[in-house]
């Protein structure tokens, strides 16, 4: 399956509400490969991606906080002038609509995150256009 | 189902009638044995048989929540024979608590009362009843426990709180009713899905009895739906028996209140003259049987209403609305009167909104509504957050004329209730 599930945590914007949530990964050595906050003026959401997520969801719930999974496509980008252009060039001529994306570069390899209201769609259109999506595993591994 | 079905059903005249003569008796006995009356009385001049008809009533001085206070501690009580054999008290918050006797015929009666209006809701010999509410100076838990033993149902005096040990007995001695304040059900059944409960399937319940603080219609769906069972809306206060004044039936078309028992005016707050049938105003209740401490025209603060139209289930007593706030809870906010029960009523009936909320009041005038999210609903969307956020401040806005700052904060991080809960927090600086 290349549908990467991210945690997403709901939290109150403010302070010690995000070390709240890395303490707990960080005791039971779980490893963040990718983080994204957005907030709005009172709360935010903070998404990630763990080496661990089962562990990682029990051990946040278990604390009280509240946690959802989220879908995600992990799609590997050219690291080069116009490589997140073609991916956005072609979402948006099939009409889909990105909300929240977020995009790192590891060991030379540039991945851009993707959440859509329809992933299933999302990755049947890049598939078609001939990008490559990892898998979780894939996206661990890097 | 009737546990007293001849004074149950009693014709309208019949029980005018009855109600005059024990409203004669009790005027009566409070002018021979109560100096706070007797005062009152020759104050305002009012003759010692003053009561010729029932709207007479009108002629009599209020008692309110200050007197009480102000006779405490024996102010009210009547010395003579059927002298009490129990005292309780009124919750107070600040100062000095109501002292509340009771004879061992009021307490007979009392638990009478609690018997109809359990046998009324369904109960038989076979139930068995979870007592959540508090054992000691109040009186919700006890007089309910009298009444469940004269139906002859089990109780389990497990009193408020303590969460893991209420589920435990409910599991192992298969309770089918409890009976609580809509806050510590909505904890509870908080409680019972985090431990992975599900009451349909894991428990025996059947329904449950809430009262002790006014809830909205759709707090009570809530329970309903979190548990799988009928909830009851109970209506009662200390200085009158405590629970089991006024009951819904089967209908749960509004409380029948027991007019034998309890002569009911509802009247404007501000002007004390009595409404039209079925107008909201405040409940003004006066005791008809009462030995150890009658009182006459006890100004409960609870606004209701009168439901006119007769009820399916035969009862000849009239019911009242589920309370919509207290005179006294009313909150000031720019210049709109806002009950806080407004307020609960739109959250509990927004998708999406959890089962505890916390009303602040800071600045000059600021209101902020702070809201628990439902931690089932929450799907990892800001945009669904700011969503909610913005539907919840429009509802709000709609229904009480200001509009607060709506803030979303996660399950479980508001002061849990696990008694009376407190839902404003006034830190105004005025």
């Amino acid at each position: 399956m290349s549908v990467i599930r991210l945690i997403a945590v709901f939290s109150e914007n403010k302070v010690g509400q995000l070390s709240k949530l890395t303490g707990i990964l960080a005791e039971n050595g779980i490893n963040i490969r990718c983080v994204t906050i957005a907030t709005s003026e009172k709360f935010g959401v903070v998404k990630l991606l763990v080496d661990q997520p089962e562990i990682a969801w029990r051990k946040l719930q278990e604390q009280n906080l509240t946690v959802s999974w989220t879908d995600a496509l992990a799609v590997e980008v050219e690291d080069k002038p116009g490589g997140l252009h073609r991916i956005a060039e072609a979402l948006a001529r099939h009409g889909i609509n990105l909300e929240n994306s977020s995009g790192f570069v590891a060991c030379r390899r540039a991945i851009l995150l993707v959440e859509t209201s329809n992933p299933q769609e999302a990755r049947r259109v890049l598939e078609e256009e001939r990008f490559r999506l990892l898998t979780s595993s894939e996206l661990m591994a890097i | 189902m009737f546990w007293d079905k001849s004074a149950e059903t009693i014709d309208r005249s019949a029980l005018e009638k009855l109600q005059l003569t024990r409203l004669q008796e009790t005027v009566g006995r409070v002018l021979k044995h109560v100096p706070f009356y007797q005062q009152q009385f020759a104050q305002a001049a009012i003759p010692s048989d003053v009561i010729r008809e029932l709207a007479d009533i009108r002629r009599l001085p209020f008692t309110t929540n200050a007197d009480l206070r102000a006779q405490y501690p024996r102010g009210f009580l009547v010395g003579d024979g059927g002298g009490p054999v129990r005292l309780h008290t009124s919750s107070g918050t600040t100062g000095k608590p109501k002292a509340i006797f009771f004879s061992r015929g009021d307490i007979d009666r009392a638990a009478n009362l609690a018997a109809r209006c359990l046998v009324m809701s369904g109960n038989t010999d076979r139930d068995i009843l979870q007592n959540m509410m508090t054992y000691g100076l109040f009186t919700g838990a006890l007089m309910m426990h009298y009444g469940a033993e004269k139906v002859g149902m089990m109780v389990i005096p497990a009193g408020p709180g303590n969460s893991e040990k209420q589920l435990l007995l409910m599991q192992d001695f298969s309770s089918t009713v409890f009976h609580t304040t809509p806050s510590y059900a909505l904890y509870f059944a908080d409680f019972m899905e985090k431990k992975g409960v599900d009451p349909r399937r894991d428990l025996s319940l059947k329904r449950a009895f809430i009262g002790a603080e006014p809830y909205s219609e759709e707090t009570r769906r809530k329970i309903e739906e979190a548990f799988g069972i009928e909830v009851y809306n109970s209506y009662g206060l200390s200085e009158m028996n405590g629970p089991g004044v006024a009951f819904e039936c089967a209908a749960k078309q509004g409380m029948h209140l027991w007019e034998d028992h309890f002569l009911m005016e509802v009247l404007d707050p501000v002007t004390n003259e009595p409404v039209p049938e079925g107008c909201p105003g405040e409940l003004v209740l006066t005791t008809l049987c009462r030995e150890a401490m009658p009182l006459i025209r006890y100004r409960t603060r609870d606004i209701t209403s009168v439901v006119a139209e007769p009820c399916s289930c035969g009862r000849t007593h009239r019911r009242i609305r589920r309370i919509t706030g207290r005179t006294d809870d009313m909150l000031i906010v720019r210049g709109a009167n806002i009950y806080p029960q407004q307020i609960e009523r739109i959250l509990m009936s927004v998708p999406g909104v959890g089962r505890n909320y916390l009303i602040c009041l800071s600045g000059l005038d600021e209101m902020t509504v702070k809201v628990e999210l439902s931690a089932s609903e929450f799907d990892g969307r800001v945009e669904r957050l700011v969503h909610l956020q913005t539907q919840l401040t429009e509802r709000l806005r709609a229904e009480i004329m200001v509009k607060p700052l709506v803030e979303l904060v996660p399950p479980g991080s508001l002061p849990p209730s696990e008694g009376k809960a407190k839902r404003v927090i006034d830190n105004r600086a005025l």
